[in-house]
């Protein structure tokens, strides 16, 4: 009996041989003429001022993080959803709603402060 | 035997990636060896037969936290000639010999220890069903606390997103 | 060992040719829908295909192409960037059953490459793993365009993970289970079972999150080429820049796949379960048969109808007729041979055989059908503004998720 996880090695190795063999496709057939404003930035055409090397919005660092937080909650979630039903059928039902609904308010308190917080307006 | 042949292979994985990780000096070129090394203990999770485990590794640590942290990077954006480099000094190099040296000293009564097998995993081990019955009968309160401590997170997280 | 490698490479392959066909029918579709012709230059001895040969040529064109690495990126990254791209889009078709399970000598054979027990979560893992190629493509290149581009994307993808990820709970909620058979099984061939009925909710919200997750318009925020030029991949040239465009109708097709697995009963035929179809397999593949003879004749006699002698004046005329031809031929053949040969004898192995394949077929129709939704609706609805994307995210579809889920689970308790 094989591992079931032994085709999703096999499978890393095939993507990874095939996406390499188009990396290096086009490395080899297509032609090398390179020159100064060919590899230069492209800003349509304008000078480029300065580098991409900016700092950015702190937004996009606040949404990341939020991110991490509401995915770790979906996370928590998945082993409940799934043995929900079993537990309906040993007449558990209602005990694991009121669990995750304990969970579930939590977090959605916590959504609730975020938003009125103004996190989420995107300015 | 395979299975041992796996275990050094992503083990030793793990370990090359950590270590490239750790004598990067660009930060972003750091970060990408974090998510190898994460890769390598997700294919250690399962050959311990514990893919929920391995999955949420990729998940969670690789997808989700390692984003952030490249984002972080990135949002930095330190420039090499800004970042500050130490000094290698006699203090120093004593320091890390004497830990070098306790590591050692640990590793060796570790090793002495005899190795007892464990018994074979019964059916289902490590498969979200067995995970969710534990997490919601024996470890049940834990796990209420665990949305708590995800509401103090968020919070903090605003606090700190939105003080500039 | 052969027919694990033959599981891994054929949905593979398969996947792999639909692509330029996909795109194919993407130019086709967004030159009908905006009352053009569409591309039909590209020719072979003078036959066109109706523009089919475009892709092909493409194809040809862009690995002939030249690769520049502009000297401002870095270039480690720069070459990474695709690479996860296309890498990640590779390997998300894993866990996709595509047929009921068939029994050969005791053993049970699976149409599926890995029956991983997380089923669903490898292909979630996986995509979230796309994230990194986009912000790498976006910071390695160096570019304002491309960092911005980067950045939206990114953002955008993981604002729309979690309404993506409460969605399938409901899905989750209803199966009971991780694996995608499983949840197959679940829905069985009556219409009123499959998901989309019991949770029309998680459904919209799930569709809308696999367009975000695709970076598909109206989503295509990342790319706005009247803000951004093409967002991430600006500075690509090349096999680079086509990697990134293979590895979005990779994605397109394994979430129209997600789609009909988990909502629309995978290869669930509509009404007839596998049984039904394995006890009746004989009738059944003699009304198959014939009806594909049938429709083969329909599409042959209405491209031979098409055929007026010098409409264009050269060989285009006789287009309808070389593809026209073969398939009347064809299909009055099947059909003959269909009506004469009678009944059909399937042994055991034989019926078993015929319901997978059908199975297979019906699956590959709803696939096909959610791609052209995905291209439909790219060509229908104007793009959002970043700010109203944010807002449907965060707060139109995370607290309809979170009642999505609540939602079901009531009803199920009750």
């Amino acid at each position: 009996m094989e591992h079931p996880f032994l085709p999703i090695l096999l499978v890393f190795v095939m993507a990874a041989l095939f996406t390499g063999a188009f990396l290096g496709l086009s490395a080899i057939l297509g032609p090398k003429k390179p020159n100064p404003s060919k590899l230069s930035v492209y800003e349509c055409g304008l000078e480029p001022v300065g580098d991409a090397r900016e700092r950015f919005s702190v937004k996009f660092f606040l949404i990341a993080m939020l991110f991490i937080l509401f995915d770790i909650e979906v996370v928590f979630l998945i082993p409940w959803a799934v043995t929900y039903k079993g537990f309906i059928a040993e007449g558990m039902g209602l005990f694991m709603l009121i669990e995750m609904g304990i969970f579930m308010v939590i977090l959605a308190i916590g959504l609730l402060y975020v938003w009125r917080k103004g996190a989420l307006d995107w300015r | 035997m395979s299975e041992i042949f796996l275990f050094y292979l992503f083990g030793g994985l793990s370990v090359l990636m950590t270590l490239l990780m750790i004598f990067q000096t660009n930060p972003v070129a750091s970060a990408i060896y974090l998510v190898g090394a994460f890769f390598g203990l997700a294919a250690l999770y399962v050959l311990l037969s514990a893919p929920f485990v391995a999955v949420l590794q990729v998940l969670v640590y690789a997808g989700a936290i390692m984003v952030l942290f490249t984002f972080v990077i990135m949002l930095l954006n330190i420039r090499k000639e800004e970042l500050v480099y130490d000094r290698v000094t006699w203090r120093k190099t004593a320091v890390v010999l004497t830990a070098l040296f306790f590591a050692g000293f640990l590793i060796w009564h570790f090793l002495k220890i005899p190795v007892v097998p464990f018994a074979p995993v019964e059916e289902g081990f490590g498969e979200v069903h067995k995970v969710g019955r534990l997490m919601f009968s024996k470890y049940l309160i834990p796990f209420e606390l665990t949305s708590v401590l995800l509401l103090v997170a968020i919070i903090g997280a605003l606090v700190l997103g939105k003080k500039e | 060992m052969l027919v694990l490698i033959l599981k891994i490479l054929i949905p593979f392959l398969l996947i792999f040719n639909l692509l330029p066909l996909l795109i194919w029918v993407e130019r086709k579709g967004s030159a009908y829908i905006q009352d053009r012709r569409g591309p039909n230059r590209a020719s072979f001895f003078g036959i066109r295909l109706g523009g089919l040969l475009h892709t092909i040529s493409d194809v040809i064109k862009l690995i002939t192409k030249e690769d520049i690495i502009p000297a401002h990126v870095n270039k480690p990254f720069f070459i990474l960037a695709p690479f996860l791209v296309l890498f990640v889009a590779c390997v998300t078709y894993a866990v996709i059953p595509f047929a009921h399970p068939i029994e050969i000598n005791g053993g049970i054979f699976t149409f599926q490459a890995a029956d991983l027990n997380v089923g669903i979560l490898y292909i979630l893992a996986m995509s979230s793993l796309g994230v990194f190629g986009v912000l790498l493509a976006g910071w390695s290149s160096n570019n304002k365009y491309s960092l911005l581009g980067g950045l939206r994307s990114s953002a955008q993808m993981f604002s729309y993970e979690i309404a993506m990820g409460l969605a399938l709970l409901s899905v989750l909620l209803l199966g009971g289970s991780l694996e995608l058979s499983a949840l197959i099984d679940d829905q069985t061939a009556a219409v009123w079972r499959w998901n989309f009925i019991r949770n029309p909710l998680a459904f919209i919200l799930f569709l809308t999150a696999v367009f975000a997750e695709a970076n598909r318009l109206p989503f295509d925020l990342p790319e706005g080429e009247s803000e951004l030029v093409a967002g991430y991949h600006v500075e690509y040239s090349s096999m680079k820049f086509a990697m990134f465009f293979m590895a979005e109708y990779a994605h397109m097709i394994v979430g129209s796949a997600l789609i009909t697995a988990l909502f629309f009963g995978g290869w669930q035929v509509p009404f007839l379960s596998t049984e039904f179809l394995r006890t009746n397999a004989e009738s059944g593949l003699f009304m198959v048969l014939l009806a594909h003879g049938v429709l083969f004749m329909i599409i042959g006699f209405f491209l031979l109808g098409k055929f007026k002698s010098g409409k264009y004046g050269d060989k285009r005329d006789y287009e309808v007729i070389v593809i026209g031809l073969p398939m009347t031929v064809i299909g009055l053949a099947l059909g003959l041979y269909t009506l004469l040969h009678g009944s059909f004898q399937l042994g055991d192995m034989g019926r078993q055989v015929f319901a997978a394949v059908l199975q297979f077929g019906v699956f590959m129709a709803k696939i096909l059908f959610f791609c052209w939704v995905f291209i439909w609706i790219r060509w229908t609805l104007p793009r959002f503004r970043y700010d109203q994307l944010m807002h449907l995210g965060w707060k139109v579809m995370i607290p309809l998720g979170l009642a999505s889920v609540a939602g079901t689970a009531i009803v199920m308790v009750l």
